[in-house]
């Protein structure tokens, strides 16, 4: 088949700038073919390349002890004793969750859990953070029905249990949703894989489902802005086989059983080039391919359509050549293509050949390591102005505008669609603070979080970084966790645009300084850049999942608040309601600036609460709502009332951070006072759990009353 | 004492009913869906999960496997079976236990702890309970609405072979059925998932009696 010539409207049409063009001109010393232009394309865009972004990551800090590997590979590494680590990290499946959301979410899914079996590690726990538009404008009811769905028909048919997440609504998402999914896996530190491949002459072996035409061109267009034309895109969403990828998943474990894996690749972005680029690049090596031995589902694919096809539930591995037949019979029995498409070649080349006729020759290591980098310009975001008074408000009122409110109702109608308890493993399940799941076949646990205020990175991109990071340490401390480390999930608009650029820079500073002081080193992350529809963008939404430990020695803090219990917070409260949930939900206000974080005080208060977990019965973070909304969700948890001295609008609803809620019995509480004042965090008593209603100051509701508004206002919104 | 765990492609509760039924004290083998013959066991589960990713029916494809025709036999043989969630709608599927699992009432996929009430103490499964208890177990599915016709549900009534009824029917289900017994009362199926309500530290343990008494009685067997 003949190729098109390469003109400037179809660079234009790859997302190749002039100047990209230029260097790809130097690198090839001729005009490229159109199947090197795709590669080029895939491999240059903003998604695979991390162009805009590489050299303010390069910053984050990556390292510590528990660390066994950083940002680079598949997924992060971390060390969990017992010669155990998890695995884990987070990335977006935001454009094509707008353009198609059930395979959107679907297969966002599916790649996160892919990046983690592909290390050698059984995923046991899975969260979503998910931003939507407001629930008037017309895509987001369709979206949030289509994005649940697709997110729990992969992970519940995979069989991972879905343990945490976010769900918020905000019109500055309207037109472009954001998915971001999150994995964890299980793996021994003796028995990890990575990506780079050895050994010169080794077959190239091609696992998984056939290659189809979906998907081609997905990456380029999850590096592109969003206009009227969206729909025209559809077919660049992938389809997801959530039973192929369990198939596959089981298969490769099995196939890493056998000492056949040399080194291994899932086929994400940009498919088979991505994967094979990397598997080469990170051995220095070169890599031949022969495309008429890849499983192909349609007929007549072209180079072009192959090499860039994202068609799912596929990966790419470098065998070792003895293990062959023991390999290939795993992959018989699992019903799966094994094929070898391919071997490592001694030289910088990336050789692509379809039928004997080359349809790529391209120096390797130019595609990936060397791939264009840009300092974009940036301008820091001005310092917010000061917040204007706000009115007193009935607590009770505020609080219920909050219940009633999309942003700060229960998610049950999202989490009871996701199975959070296969493997039966799951010691808590979504709706209160992190997500906990034991060790299988241990007694240590695991505890997970999703984090991001978005309305404080935009107000302050610096303290909003920092507080992602805070929350995220603080749920996990909450449930008695200490914070392991970090994975970033990075979203922003147009980084050609000094403002929005500005907000990335900042955030990353914020969200360096906290993981730097909180000890939760960044081990994995995934940025998603120009997240705009005619020219507007989302709120910088750098979205912090973090992973905690339990010690097989130590208590989980899970239990509930009785009646009787006195409730205290630990932390200072200052009473702060710039960029507060009050603020934007009741006075439809989005002023001032976001909460400032001390991160010595976050770390003193955390050590604090993990070191006297046995004086404490029951306990939650305070964060968005402030105190009403933390002590109306621990009463409705825990099925008692709860009286709070304070009728004070910044006491109740200020969202000061380095705080959390603690209930306990009255003697528990005196040795509580007394263990702070020795490790000199502040600490108050600021009411009681008793009886059947809430009650801050003079204002009274039946929590009855308030739990249902709480539990049904979801699917009043959107059912 | 031996359970067989049947794994087809897809299942994915089969290493969680392994370990409730070896905390109760089976041995168990699991056993591919490929295999011809079961290994000699006092008891087979067939587990939860999406075996053959629930394409065409959920259940339909796995019955048509060929260890299923091994555990038709075992049951024709008077041999002992459980089946959770999708080992339910297998066994519904092979004809074992009657009726069908139809979408949820709601269409949409429900993972929470349910109200179960167990209806009769008459089997292997349910002695455990006493009559008319209430327990709590997880339910995790898309397909849980348990539909048969008026006369089977009649006879299934009438012959005290309804093993548990939701006490707030989630998905549906015809007169509130969870879960089912053979007319020789030697097989069960049921949507909730038991094996997630075993241990403590799941938080509820309501389903542990179930796999206790199960291995009671046949360790007397």
């Amino acid at each position: 088949m003949q190729e098109p010539a390469i003109t400037e409207k179809l660079i234009e049409a790859h997302g190749i700038k002039p100047d990209e063009y230029a260097e790809i001109l130097r690198i090839m010393n001729r005009e490229p073919t159109f199947t090197e232009l795709g590669i080029f394309s895939a491999m240059w865009n903003e998604h695979c390349s991390y162009k805009s972004s590489k050299i303010h990551l390069k910053n984050l800090p990556t390292t510590g002890p528990q660390v066994i590997c950083g940002p680079g590979e598949n997924a992060g590494i971390v060390d969990i004793g017992d010669g155990q680590a998890v695995v884990f990290k987070m990335e977006s499946h935001n454009h094509p969750s707008y353009i198609e959301p059930y395979q959107g979410a679907a297969t966002g899914v599916g790649g996160i859990l892919r990046d983690v079996f592909t290390m050698g590690a059984r995923p046991i726990a899975a969260m979503n953070s998910l931003s939507f538009g407001v629930k008037d404008h017309h895509k987001t009811r369709q979206l949030v029905h289509g994005v649940v769905e697709g997110v729990g028909g992969y992970g519940n048919c995979f069989g991972v249990p879905t343990v945490g997440g976010e769900v918020r609504f905000d019109e500055a998402y309207n037109g472009n949703c954001l998915v971001n999914a999150f994995a964890a896996g299980l793996a021994d530190t003796d028995k990890i894989f990575y990506s780079a491949a050895s050994g010169v002459g080794r077959p190239v072996v091609y696992l998984g489902a056939k290659t189809g035409r979906d998907g081609v061109g997905g990456a380029t267009m999850a590096s592109a802005e969003f206009d009227e034309s969206i729909e025209e895109k559809r077919p660049t969403v992938q389809v997801g086989d959530p039973f192929t990828e369990k198939r596959l998943m089981e298969a490769t474990l099995e196939l890493m059983q056998t000492g056949a894996v040399i080194s291994i690749q899932d086929m994400g972005a940009a498919g088979l080039t991505c994967s094979a680029v990397e598997m080469g690049d990170k051995g220095k090596l070169g890599i031949r391919l022969d495309l008429e031995k890849v499983p192909q589902r349609e007929e007549n694919m072209t180079a072009y359509e192959m090499m860039l096809s994202e068609s799912q539930e596929r990966m790419l591995m470098v065998l070792d050549p003895s293990k062959e037949t023991e390999a290939k019979a795993v992959f018989d029995k699992w019903d799966l293509d094994f094929a070898i498409v391919g071997e490592t070649i001694d030289e910088d080349r990336f050789l692509i050949v379809h039928n004997g006729d080359v349809k790529a020759d391209m120096p390797l290591s130019r595609l990936s390591s060397s791939a264009p980098e840009y300092d974009r310009p940036w301008e820091p975001t001005p310092e917010a102005e000061p917040l204007a008074d706000v009115p007193q408000i009935d607590p009770i009122d505020g609080l219920k505008a909050l219940l009633a409110s999309p942003n700060y109702c229960s998610r049950e109608w999202v989490y009871e669609q996701y199975d959070s308890q296969v493997m039966a493993d799951t010691v808590r399940i979504p709706g209160f603070g992190a997500g906990v799941i034991r060790v299988d076949g241990t007694e240590k646990k695991l505890a997970f979080t999703s984090d991001v205020t978005p309305r404080y990175v935009k107000a302050n991109p610096v303290e909003g970084g920092k507080q992602a990071v805070a929350e995220a340490f603080r749920n996990l401390c909450a449930v008695g966790a200490k914070p392991l480390a970090t994975t970033d999930n990075l979203n922003f608009g147009n980084p050609e645009k000094p403002a929005i650029m500005g907000q990335f820079v900042g955030a990353l500073q914020g969200i360096g300084a906290a993981c730097s002081a909180l000890d939760m080193p960044i081990v994995s992350g995934n940025v998603s850049l120009y997240n705009e529809t005619d020219g507007q963008g989302i709120l910088p939404t750098p979205t912090i999942g973090a992973v905690g430990l339990i010690a097989a020695d130590e208590e989980p803090i899970l239990g509930y608040a009785r009646d009787g219990h006195v409730a205290l917070v630990v932390g200072e409260t200052t009473g702060h309601l710039g960029q507060s949930a009050l603020l934007a939900e009741v006075f439809n206000r989005v002023e001032g600036d976001a909460p400032a974080v001390d991160l010595d005080a976050e770390l003193a208060a955390g050590d604090f609460v993990r070191a006297n977990r046995e004086l404490i019965k029951c306990c939650t973070d305070l964060s968005d709502g402030g105190l009403a909304l933390a002590a109306f969700e621990m009463a409705e948890a825990s099925g008692v009332g709860v009286q709070l001295d304070s009728d004070e609008t910044p006491a109740l609803f200020g969202e000061d951070q380095a705080r959390y809620l603690v209930a306990c019995n009255f003697d528990q509480a005196e040795a509580l006072m007394i263990a702070a004042g020795q490790a000199g965090v502040p600490i108050a008593t600021v009411g009681r759990f008793s009886g059947d209603t809430v009650k801050m100051g003079g204002s009274e509701a039946a929590l009855s009353e308030l739990s249902s508004v709480y539990r049904e206002s979801f699917a009043g919104h959107f059912a | 004492m031996k359970a067989a765990v049947i794994v087809f492609p897809g299942s994915n509760c089969d290493r969680d009913l392994k370990r409730a039924f070896e905390q109760a004290g089976l041995g168990v083998e699991m056993v591919w869906h490929k295999d011809t013959s079961l290994p000699k066991v006092d008891i087979v589960g067939i587990p939860g999960g999406f075996s053959f990713g629930d394409y065409l029916r959920c259940g339909a494809i796995a019955a048509q496997s060929p260890i299923c025709r091994e555990v038709v036999a075992h049951t024709e043989r008077g041999g002992y079976a459980f089946g959770v969630c999708n080992g339910f709608q297998v066994l519904t599927e092979t004809g074992i236990l009657p009726g069908a699992l139809l979408r949820n009432a709601n269409l949409k996929y429900i993972c929470r702890t349910v109200g179960l009430k167990v209806e009769t103490t008459e089997s292997v499964f349910t002695k455990g309970y006493g009559l008319g208890d209430e327990i709590g177990v997880p339910i995790a599915h898309h397909d849980g609405n348990y539909f048969a016709d008026e006369a089977t549900l009649d006879a299934l009534e009438g012959e005290n072979r309804v093993a548990f009824r939701y006490t707030d029917n989630p998905n549906g289900s015809a007169r509130d059925i969870a879960g089912i017994l053979s007319s020789n009362r030697r097989v069960l199926g049921m949507m909730p998932h038991p094996e997630r309500a075993a241990e403590s530290a799941h938080g509820n343990e309501d389903g542990a009696r179930l796999f206790a008494h199960l291995t009671e009685v046949l360790s007397d067997a």
